[in-house]
């Protein structure tokens, strides 16, 4: 009995400082969100208001802003081109790497996790160099799609190439014997089945080609920017708008919502892979 | 030979590898390395028509003599074990008082994945705006404690503390997660075992679980510290770098040698030097996969 008691008093203190834990670490995010729904007086009003009527005007000023429309769909393409390229190559890359024997297989693999490691910021300077220099100027957007697909290509050979080893070979195995060729063998056996897989890599290529913002900012001009960037220097070229601000970060932290509430299975798969399976 | 690996070498491999191989090659491993031979050139920005300059090793000694520099090597160290450390012991204090299963759990954590989702632009204008000094909340709610206003992102010697508090506030709860994923590898008859030993929580907790957890946690401490060096944008977003250097990492040292100064070679150096960091700290990772892979 005695125990008993200790246990739910033990549960109470449990959810108390998990809520409050849970109230810091929500509190950025609502602060965002309800001042993008606030009118200008009502979001720098000290003390803070509370209870206030929401409102759009902020959102209906980003989106009758033919710039932003502009940055938005040049979001969108990038980053949903480069999640296509980046997880199908990646794909392709990862079944020989899972399934066959081949010369120069172990030094891919090291490669493979090397390249895992480098940090954007690093190529910053390198990939400006490439675009750039020699005169050869490529459109902003092509080359943005180029560096996300091949940032991201190590991570999702890596991953998918897990998910093709544990599948069970008999499959392929009777195809082979079957006559398929290789190729018809991964497309139409293996890819079906890894479903899983391919959204993992694909979470994580979009997330990261949506919010990618150093790349960006020296890759990109006025015509090709995206979000993150545009935000940014809206930011420093008008500092008190902020209620625009808050509305475009929302606006960028949507698919982040989507994904952590729509997939947050395959979202702590993706975070903890690496680290805890090997 | 393991059971499902097709027997004889494939050629067909070099065909499904080359389109990645090539893209990787093209657009990440040529340019380090080409970014690694102009560290030794004399290179600007405005007059990149102009052939780069050999100037041999001089880059790297005008930066070991650079007070700049030096400045942002002391902070991004201070940053970098400071996340780091503060993350670890944050992470881990949550994964224990929340591991097990009771009713409500999987929200929380699912609540905890949100920041490290949140574009670091995001994160950085966030935090700037809780910041402010007249309409931040910050303040606001250290007002009603009776705390006098603190000047989080404008005082030289508070920059650095917000800083860390917003990449603390987005990466703990990645911590919490590996950690709490390491947690549900320790066998459960053991711990039954230790509980009818009498051992009590802190013991069970310093001879059975830590130990147990003792290589997730110095992972995570890696990744972690080889991720730290991507908090650029956060900070770029939130203080540019200031007031003065005082919030200025290596990486953003890096970009605004770039393109602030203008000069690439120079930029290049400084690139080389972090990049040789994060070898250093991915070395350990990369043989600890070789390892399992042999197995």
């Amino acid at each position: 009995m005695r125990v008993q008691t200790r246990k739910h008093a033990n549960l109470g203190v449990k959810y108390l400082f998990i809520s409050l834990a849970t109230v810091v670490i929500l509190f950025p995010i609502y602060e965002m969100i309800t001042t993008s729904l606030k009118l200008p007086v009502d979001a720098f009003a000290i003390p803070p208001i509370w209870f206030f009527v929401p409102t759009l005007v902020n959102y209906k000023a980003v989106f009758f802003d033919a710039n932003f429309f502009r940055f938005f769909t040049n979001s969108v393409i990038v980053a949903v081109t480069s999640t296509v390229a980046s997880v199908g190559l990646g794909a392709l890359g990862a079944y020989p790497l899972a399934r066959w024997k081949f010369g120069g297989k172990k030094t891919m693999i090291v490669g493979v996790l090397l390249l895992r490691m480098i940090p954007e910021a690093i190529l910053a300077v390198p990939v400006f160099v490439l675009f750039n220099a020699y005169g050869a100027s490529v459109n902003g957007r092509l080359a943005l799609i180029l560096v996300y697909t091949a940032i991201n290509l190590p991570f999702n050979i890596w991953v998918i190439r897990t998910f093709i080893m544990d599948l069970p070979f008999e499959l392929e195995e009777s195809a082979i014997i079957d006559g398929c060729s290789d190729f018809s063998v991964f497309t139409k056996i293996v890819l079906p089945l890894i479903g899983p897989g391919l959204s993992v890599a694909g979470i994580f290529t979009f997330r990261m080609a949506w919010n990618e913002f150093i790349l960006s900012l020296v890759l990109t001009d006025r015509f090709t920017r995206t979000l993150p960037v545009a935000v940014s220097l809206f930011l420093t070229d008008t500092g008190t708008e902020w209620g625009k601000i808050t509305a475009i970060a929302t606006i960028i932290a949507v698919p982040a919502f989507v994904f952590t509430f729509g997939a947050a299975k395959s979202l702590i798969m993706g975070l903890t892979a690496g680290a805890v399976k090997g | 030979m393991r059971k499902n690996s097709i027997p004889g070498r494939r050629t067909n491999a070099y065909f499904f590898l080359a389109p990645a191989a090539i893209i990787l090659l093209v657009v990440m491993l040529v340019p380090i390395f080409n970014s690694m031979r102009l560290s030794f050139f004399e290179w600007s920005l405005r007059s990149m028509a102009q052939k780069p300059k050999f100037i041999g090793l001089r880059n790297y000694v005008e930066l070991f003599e650079s007070e700049n520099f030096l400045s942002s090597v002391r902070v991004t160290i201070i940053f970098s074990l400071s996340v780091v450390s503060i993350e670890l012991l944050l992470g881990t204090v949550f994964a224990l008082l929340l591991e097990g299963d009771f009713p409500g759990m999987r929200i929380f954590r699912t609540l905890y994945v949100l920041p490290i989702m949140v574009a670091p632009v995001v994160v950085g204008i966030m935090w700037r705006f809780m910041y402010h000094p007249t309409y931040g909340k910050i303040n606001f709610f250290l007002s009603k404690l009776g705390i006098a206003p603190v000047g989080w992102l404008s005082d030289p010697n508070m920059a650095l503390t917000s800083v860390i508090i917003a990449d603390v506030w987005q990466w703990f709860p990645f911590v919490f997660l590996l950690v709490l994923a390491g947690l549900q590898g320790v066998p459960k008859d053991i711990m039954e075992a230790s509980r009818v030993d009498g051992a009590n929580y802190m013991q069970s907790l310093i001879h059975i679980k830590l130990p147990y957890i003792a290589s997730v946690l110095a992972l995570t401490a890696i990744l972690r510290m080889i991720d730290s060096f991507r908090s650029l944008v956060v900070i770029y977003n939130m203080t540019g770098g200031g007031p003065g250097v005082s919030t200025e990492v290596l990486s953003l040292h890096m970009y605004k040698t770039a393109f602030t100064s203008q000069r690439l070679g120079l930029a290049s150096a400084v690139s080389v030097l972090l990049l040789m960091i994060i070898l250093f700290f991915a070395m350990f990772l990369i043989v600890r996969s070789i390892r399992k892979e042999g197995k």
